[in-house]
């Protein structure tokens, strides 16, 4: 593999020190704003049996024996809900996550993630909560935050419905508003992505928190799917993603279902197989999986706007450049 | 045959595009957290110099373009060809109008200039950054006027054409900075 380069200088850390100290008192704010709420806080492994499903994540994987595999994980989602299955009640947590590839001015391969689920609590008050900790960390007067549906903004950007429109339609919008586009050969979700990513989202304003939510059932992931879409939302503070948040299907099927689903799209894009994680789902057929909200929030981009810095390199301490 | 991912995209990889050689001067990965992943990314096409902006599906390959930058030495042209030898190996090289481009007016016998080649053809001639060349023709010098100040224009050996000092004579020795187009100072044969 590659040497590190830039021996002279790639031995100091991406981060001033300032922000360093910014990043240590954000982390005992996190921890301070959840004790206060009476979450716990747990730990759970960041080696896994079984990787994500997600065919749009990309995992680290982590050879002990020519015979183990094992996986660092992509968030610890599994793990979080198979201790509420065995009634631990609403838990945070702050740890690592590796999605491999990655990498960018707002992307590291391992990142710090705030996940956290509130048993009882609807999407709309996991929503209050996720921009109340939000506010608490950035420590500078923001606007009132606006909460929109997927399918308005959309609309009212790009004057097309995501939720009823053809393929071909959506492909035609992306290619007359984004020349860049011309060679792309995308599927419906792809199109979504490239739309919402690149031109619905960079509309959001500045210095205000932006909620999406009722997605379309396609992109649910886990949320439970609704009438009016599927119960996620996206925070964004200005034009950049902060957390991810859903009202969690609870039933066994569903999660067979979306296992299915992901697995299928690996097998079209020709990537690795990744098996469902049977711990999970023996942990939501025999445990008692409650009604409960999830959240994931992005804590190194939040340490990045609380310093008004402009990319992630300014507030972790090594990049996967630098390590 | 080289292909890189989407994920091997840094400055300065040379790719082919719609079969033109390019190189990538930036990279920039979006990605929704539960979404698609993108590489938008610009591009200068080393043909035509044109940059363009092309987003990527994260993952996808692109084939490598064969280009490499060598010293090579000018040698002469024969009209329609400018003809150029490494001076490691000797093997010569010819190099056509479109490759040699500006650099026409520039170079003479034994210019050592930087030679972009794709698939082992010169796609590029850079010249030195600074010449010393011998000035062919202007309007005779003024004496004594030493200021630079005005100036006037002279053509060089080589066909270019500078503004030079008042002072500057047919057949001194100038140097020149072939970037800009700038007279530099009077130089020694």
């Amino acid at each position: 593999m590659n040497a590190p380069a830039g021996g002279t200088t790639q031995w100091r850390p991406g981060a001033s020190l300032a922000d360093l100290r910014l990043r240590a008192r954000l982390l005992q704010q996190t921890r301070a704003f959840f004790a206060a709420r009476d979450v716990l806080e747990v730990e759970t492994p960041l080696l896994c049996h079984a990787g994500a499903a997600d065919a749009q994540l990309a995992q680290f994987d982590v050879r002990p024996a020519a015979d183990e595999t094992l996986y660092l994980q992509t968030s610890p989602e599994y793990a979080m809900k198979r201790l509420l299955a065995a009634g631990s009640g609403s838990i945070y947590q702050l740890c690592k996550a590796f999605r491999a590839h990655e990498k960018g001015a707002l992307h590291n391969p391992e990142f710090t993630l705030v996940e956290w689920y509130r048993t009882g609590f609807t999407l709309q008050e996991l929503i209050g909560e996720t921009c109340a900790l939000i506010e608490d960390l950035i420590r500078r007067p923001l606007l009132a935050m606006q909460i929109v549906r997927y399918q308005d903004v959309f609309r009212k950007t790009l004057d097309i419905d995501p939720f009823t429109a053809t393929d071909a339609a959506l492909a035609a919008v992306a290619r007359h508003h984004d020349e860049t586009a011309s060679a792309l050969s995308l599927d419906r979700d792809g199109w979504l992505d490239f739309l919402f990513s690149m031109h619905v989202a960079p509309c959001f304003p500045q210095d205000r928190l932006t909620v999406v939510r009722d997605y379309p059932p396609s992109q649910a992931v886990w949320a439970r799917i609704e009438e009016s879409g599927a119960a996620r939302f996206e925070a964004y503070l200005g034009p950049i993603e902060l957390a991810n948040g859903f009202e969690e299907a609870v039933s066994h099927a569903d999660y067979v279902a979306r296992f299915g689903e992901e697995q299928r799209k690996r097998r079209a894009r020709n990537l690795p197989a990744i098996a469902p994680d049977e711990r999970l789902l023996a942990a939501l057929a025999h445990g008692k999986f409650p009604e409960c909200a999830g959240v994931a929030l992005g804590f190194d981009r939040v340490v990045m706007l609380a310093a008004g810095a402009r990319c992630l390199d300014e507030v972790i301490s090594f990049t996967i450049d630098r390590i | 045959m080289t292909t890189y991912s989407t994920n091997e995209f840094k400055n300065g990889l040379k790719i082919l595009l719609d079969s033109d050689p390019c190189a990538i001067i930036e990279n920039e990965f979006v990605k929704p957290g539960k979404g698609q992943a993108f590489n938008r990314v610009r591009i200068r096409n080393l043909k035509t110099g044109r940059v363009v902006e092309r987003t990527f599906k994260s993952g996808d390959t692109v084939e490598g373009a064969d280009v490499v930058d060598v010293e090579m030495q000018y040698l002469y042209n024969d009209g329609e060809f400018w003809y150029f030898m490494s001076p490691e190996t000797f093997e010569q090289l010819p190099a056509d109008k479109n490759a040699v481009g500006e650099a026409a007016k520039w170079i003479k016998e034994q210019s050592l200039c930087l030679i972009t080649l794709w698939n082992g053809v010169p796609l590029s001639v850079e010249p030195p950054n600074m010449m010393n060349l011998k000035v062919a023709e202007t309007d005779p010098g003024v004496r004594g006027d030493t200021s630079g100040g005005g100036g006037k224009p002279a053509t060089l050996e080589t066909g270019a054409v500078v503004r030079v000092p008042l002072f500057i004579n047919i057949g001194d020795t100038i140097k020149v900075n072939t970037q800009t187009g700038e007279y530099i100072s009077r130089a020694k044969e």
